[in-house]
């Protein structure tokens, strides 16, 4: 479903090359729980932004579910974002005026879909991202974070995407809520939704099923995670 | 995006900051209700203008003289109007030969010192015949007009204008009877026109008439008049009358060229035109010096949607990583500048309406709001929003969402 053959990405700062990804090739098969795993500046955040259209590489091909999105215009690729990608950051990104429901009614927004039609179909991905039917129509500030993250999950899912990017979900959140909010991932995989998930940390990596790892702009290793926990019980 | 949803989000948008939006819009507002309001003045000041020359009659032409030209006039040209080459005969003629006239007054007028009963006044005192009261709108008051008796047998009586009636006799009283003196001769009063308003010279308030021909005779001591003043059958036979009249007085003044004319026939269409020609370059000015008000008002906009834009950057960002291409986004703060300057608009179109009414109450200056000052208003406050609010709705279509994310 998601196959990149030999990304680059290089950034320019006046006469400065900085090449962040170097050469990157995998692929991706619809219903995976895949982690990403790289210590800061291992070129993660880049890989994710391609791999969520959000940017295109510098060279080498990126196909989307058969299709060569690489030299896409921005527009194009807010259309693919719109329609098969949700997004679940770090820091949230709610509108901190926004209802719960408006929220996580925002894509639908842009996708025309009819007022009637995106608040049922958000009231249902709320319910299943597991958030209580009395928080709904609260301002999204007046929320805790784990319920934060929760509305950023059910926003992602809210136009039924086939990939959902969760770029270190847990980052902002307490140990407790962070497991539960991976739990919340595991439990969308197991319905069938394809999942990447990009961090530093090991532990939180070990929750998906496939690990990759990415030191200096290039993958280091590619490997299950069953196999990724037991090597790491040798090391230690 | 649906336009219903557009509007919900800029409505969400301006509502998050109402006193930062009501500040912004406060420019607007001024710069609006003074356009409105200056307006208002101009076209009032030409609507009352209008009404004060319709007063002076319908369809009227005027015939006045023109230069004294010729080997008579020798070479210092005296001016235009300084001639003296109108007669009766030529109104007479006038009214016998050209169909499309229905009346005829000539006038003969000349400022004197007046007498009555120890009080004394200096006025205008108008030669003129019966038909003057139809051709110029006068209506009599008290007593009678002058009739074509008193013309044909050079009476010495007058009429008086109220303004004159009050200086000479006491307010309101009825001086049918008495006698006034005029240049050291007495004249009787036989009547008092209505009051038509409007003060200062020309106003005919403050004429006294009497009969033409008494004029030449005994005031002047000459044949000429000073204007004749035509009144046409219809309007549609204005042009016609005006040229069939200046063929008959050219023949009559055996010119040949018409631009050798000594006298000028003016309709009331020519004075009516380059009365409004001043009200409206006076409306011009004033719009002009509010519409500085409103492009100061139109930068606090962009300021404002600057501002709005670099606060929501992230937010931009957000909107732009879950699907909205660059039109949704620069639609959106397009329509927030719009929506600011039409609420401005509307409160702007109160605000000048109210001063309007305010300097009418107050000043009692003639005023008129038009339906053409309200939707000038409107579409100049919408072409202030998009003109103002592009240029920060482009610099939000154009952030790159990665950025925009990352933005602190």
């Amino acid at each position: 479903m998601i196959e990149v053959r030999n990304i680059t990405k290089v950034y320019k700062t006046g006469d400065v090359e900085t090449r962040v990804l170097k050469g990157i090739s995998f692929s991706i098969e619809k219903g995976e729980f895949v982690a990403i795993i790289g210590p800061s500046g291992s070129g993660k955040s880049t890989l994710m932004h391609i791999l969520g259209c959000l940017d295109t590489p510098t060279s080498g091909q990126y196909f989307f579910e058969g299709k060569d999105v690489s030299k896409l215009s921005d527009d194009e690729l807010a259309d693919i974002r719109k329609k098969k990608i949700g997004f679940v950051f770090q820091s949230f990104n709610l509108l901190p005026r926004a209802t719960v429901l408006r929220n996580v009614e925002l894509p639908l927004i842009y996708a025309n879909t009819s007022k009637q039609k995106r608040e049922e179909l958000a009231k249902d991905v709320l319910l299943s991202a597991g958030l209580e039917e009395r928080h709904f129509n609260h301002l999204s500030n007046q929320l805790s974070g784990g319920e934060m993250q929760r509305v950023a999950i059910a926003r992602a899912l809210v136009n039924d995407p086939t990939v959902i990017f969760a770029d270190e979900p847990t980052g902002n959140l307490d140990s407790k809520t962070g497991e539960i909010v991976l739990r919340t991932f595991q439990g969308l995989n197991k319905q069938g939704k394809t999942i990447i998930l990009i961090t530093h940390e090991k532990y939180i990596a070990e929750h998906a099923k496939r690990i990759i790892f990415l030191k200096d702009g290039e993958v280091v290793e590619d490997i299950p995670a069953q196999r990724a926990k037991i090597i790491g019980q040798i090391k230690e | 995006m649906l336009i219903s949803d557009l509007f919900e989000e800029t409505y969400f948008a301006i509502r998050a900051n109402k006193f930062r939006s009501g500040l912004t819009i406060l420019g607007i507002v001024i710069g609006i209700g003074s356009v409105i309001a200056m307006i208002s003045i101009g076209q009032g000041a030409a609507g009352s203008i209008e009404t004060r020359i319709q007063s002076m009659g319908s369809n009227l032409l005027t015939v006045s003289p023109g230069f004294q030209r010729g080997a008579a006039a020798g070479p210092v040209s005296a001016g235009r109007g300084s001639a003296q080459t109108l007669t009766l005969e030529d109104a007479d003629s006038i009214t016998n030969e050209i169909s499309s006239v229905r009346a005829v007054a000539p006038e003969l007028s000349r400022r004197y010192q007046i007498v009555a009963k120890g009080e004394n006044t200096n006025t205008q005192v108008m030669g003129t015949t019966a038909s003057y009261l139809d051709v110029r709108n006068v209506e009599i008051d008290q007593g009678s007009f002058i009739t074509e008796q008193n013309i044909s047998s050079l009476s010495k009586v007058a009429v008086l204008g109220p303004t004159v009636r009050d200086d000479l006799f006491a307010t309101g009283t009825n001086p049918v009877g008495e006698t006034i003196r005029i240049n050291g001769m007495n004249f009787k009063v036989i009547g008092v026109t209505k009051s038509k308003g409007g003060t200062g010279f020309g106003s005919q308030d403050e004429m006294i008439f009497i009969p033409i021909t008494t004029a030449q005779k005994f005031l002047s001591g000459a044949s000429y008049v000073s204007t004749i003043n035509v009144q046409v059958e219809s309007s549609q036979l204005m042009t016609q009358a005006k040229n069939e009249i200046t063929n008959l007085l050219l023949q009559r003044h055996n010119i040949t060229t018409p631009e050798m004319a000594d006298f000028s026939v003016l309709s009331q269409e020519d004075i009516l035109q380059s009365a409004s020609s001043i009200t409206n370059t006076m409306t011009i000015l004033l719009a002009s010096i509010a519409g500085i008000s409103l492009i100061v008002g139109g930068i606090g906009i962009m300021n404002m949607m600057m501002t709005t834009v670099t606060e929501r950057t992230r937010e931009i960002g957000l909107r732009k990583a879950i699907g909205a291409k660059r039109l949704d986004i620069s639609l959106q703060f397009l329509a927030e500048a719009v929506m600011l300057t039409f609420l401005g608009g509307a409160f702007g179109i109160m605000l000048g309406a109210g001063l309007a009414c305010g300097i009418t109450f107050f000043t009692s200056t003639a005023t008129k709001v038009s339906l053409f000052s309200i939707i000038l208003a409107f579409s100049v406050a919408a072409g202030i929003g998009i003109a103002f609010g592009y240029w920060p709705a482009q610099k939000a279509a154009k952030l790159n969402p990665i950025e925009a994310l990352r933005y602190e």
